[in-house]
């Protein structure tokens, strides 16, 4: 009773397989895009000593790390429209969920980079005149930043694998074009072992990727001098 | 004439008055080195006056014009009043606080071209001077983990430099260094003081301030117990609290 592999009929079906990890990426991307920024902008919000900035930001980032990604989807798929009146197209609604949801993660690799910088990089930036603003531009994010990197690649990665939970509101990603290149060819071991492979070798990549530029990015130059 | 007058400087962590109404005036050219023993008050007095620390209350002149702005009895200080202030007034730390990103030229460029919006070539002119003056000109490219204390320090001192204050600040700048390298700060911090330069200087180099400051200050539990010239506060001081601070540094020698 082995089982007889049999490839061809899912290689037959790659150009849909290969859209579909186009709209992987394409989301990946976005919502990461978005989701730094987001996410800088709520760490900063929450560092403010200011409880009318620091309050609202807490409340978002609690709120989005304490609720499963699948119920925050389906509630801005499903039962946000029903409040704004504004039917939102699966990747919109991937858009949103994800973007917040990897924010309010990004915010506390914000927070801690931000917070593992020395007061005296601070001093050392107000006392040649710099403002707060431009101490943390220019000071601070830089060096906050390059320590960051594995907690950002670590947060990005997940962020791709949980993006595969659009396949439950239709969003036709690779998982979802998987799913129906298993049912057309009824080879659902051959395809998802595809669809594995697939993400492994994108998300390895990636990964190798960050560690590169973590090296290159080594505090000091030491790496880069000489 | 008259560059920086403090009056009535009181500084508070909480329940703890650290400071208590400290007058000061200092004139152009002048050198002052503050002496006290650690909790004195020195270093948060040296910080207040940059602002790295608020006043609780208290003003600080300068020029003639008191920093921030007055509301409700006290004062409130905008960001845009202290950043000017920062940039007039000095500071070089104990920790030196160089930015571990940029090169020993960089750090010294940064203010120049972040602050004061200079294109590159001339921040780079402008600091490749101040390294030189500092003894630095082959270290430009240099970035910090691979410069010793002493050249750390030296390339703080021309990064601040490099901001044209009217008084430079020195919070205690040879305390984090190996004794070997301590002179080779000394010595540029002294031939500042040879170009006229306006300072303040928090320091345990009794023999330093001896000869190079033109009025000592010591401070006792955040206020000024005794100033004068180096002569009258290191040789013959009156007031017992600082004779027995320097019978604690007889070590030093004139």
């Amino acid at each position: 009773m082995s089982y007889q592999w049999d490839f061809a009929p899912v290689f037959a079906s790659a150009p849909l397989l290969a859209e579909g990890l186009g709209n992987t990426l394409r989301l990946t991307a976005v919502a990461l895009a978005f989701g730094l920024v987001l996410g800088l902008a709520l760490a900063l919000m929450r560092l403010s000593p200011r409880p009318w900035f620091s309050w609202p930001a807490g409340f978002v980032i609690e709120v989005f790390r304490t609720t499963p990604p699948l119920v925050q989807l389906f509630w801005f798929f499903f039962a946000l429209p029903m409040i704004v009146g504004i039917e939102m197209t699966p990747f919109i609604a991937a858009v949103v969920t994800f973007s917040i949801q990897s924010s309010a993660f990004f915010a506390e690799v914000f927070r801690a980079g931000i917070q593992s910088i020395e007061r005296g990089q601070w001093e050392g930036a107000l006392a040649i005149g710099m403002s707060r603003r431009q101490a943390l531009n220019r000071i601070v994010l830089p060096q906050a930043v390059t320590r960051m990197i594995p907690a950002f690649m670590e947060r990005a990665i997940e962020l791709m694998k949980t993006t595969t939970l659009v396949a439950t509101i239709a969003y036709a990603d690779l998982l979802y074009d998987a799913n129906a290149v298993a049912q057309k060819t009824y080879r659902p071991l051959e395809t998802f072992t595809v669809a594995a492979l697939v993400y492994f070798v994108v998300i390895f990549a990636f990964s190798l990727l960050g560690r590169r530029l973590e090296r290159r990015l080594a505090v000091g130059g030491d790496s880069t001098v000489h | 004439m008259t560059i920086l007058r403090v009056r009535g400087l009181t500084k508070r962590f909480g329940d703890n008055e650290v400071l208590h109404g400290i007058d000061l005036d200092v004139v152009a050219g002048e050198r002052i080195a503050i002496l006290g023993a650690s909790g004195s008050g020195k270093s948060t007095l040296l910080r207040c006056l940059n602002f790295m620390e608020l006043p609780t209350a208290g003003t600080v002149e300068l020029d003639g014009k008191t920093v921030g702005s007055e509301r409700g009895g006290g004062r409130i200080y905008r960001e845009r009043d202290l950043t000017g202030v920062r940039q007039r007034v000095g500071m070089v730390f104990q920790q030196f606080n160089l930015f571990p990103h940029m090169t020993a030229a960089g750090n010294v460029m940064e203010g120049l071209r972040t602050v004061r919006r200079q294109p590159k070539a001339e921040a780079r002119a402008r600091a490749e001077k101040e390294l030189a003056r500092v003894g630095l000109a082959e270290k430009a490219d240099t970035f910090p983990a691979h410069l010793s204390g002493g050249q750390k320090q030296r390339v703080a001192i021309a990064r601040a430099l490099a901001m044209d204050p009217e008084m430079l600040l020195f919070d205690e700048p040879t305390s984090a260094l190996d004794p070997e390298l301590v002179g080779e700060v000394l010595t540029v911090i002294r031939s500042l003081a040879e170009e006229g330069r306006t300072m303040l200087l928090v320091t345990h180099e009794l023999g330093f301030a001896y000869h190079v400051a033109t009025r000592v200050i010591f401070l006792a539990e955040g206020a000024i117990h005794e100033q004068g010239t180096p002569d009258e506060i290191l040789k013959s001081p009156k007031k017992d609290k600082t004779r027995a601070f320097l019978a604690g540094h007889r070590q030093f020698s004139f």
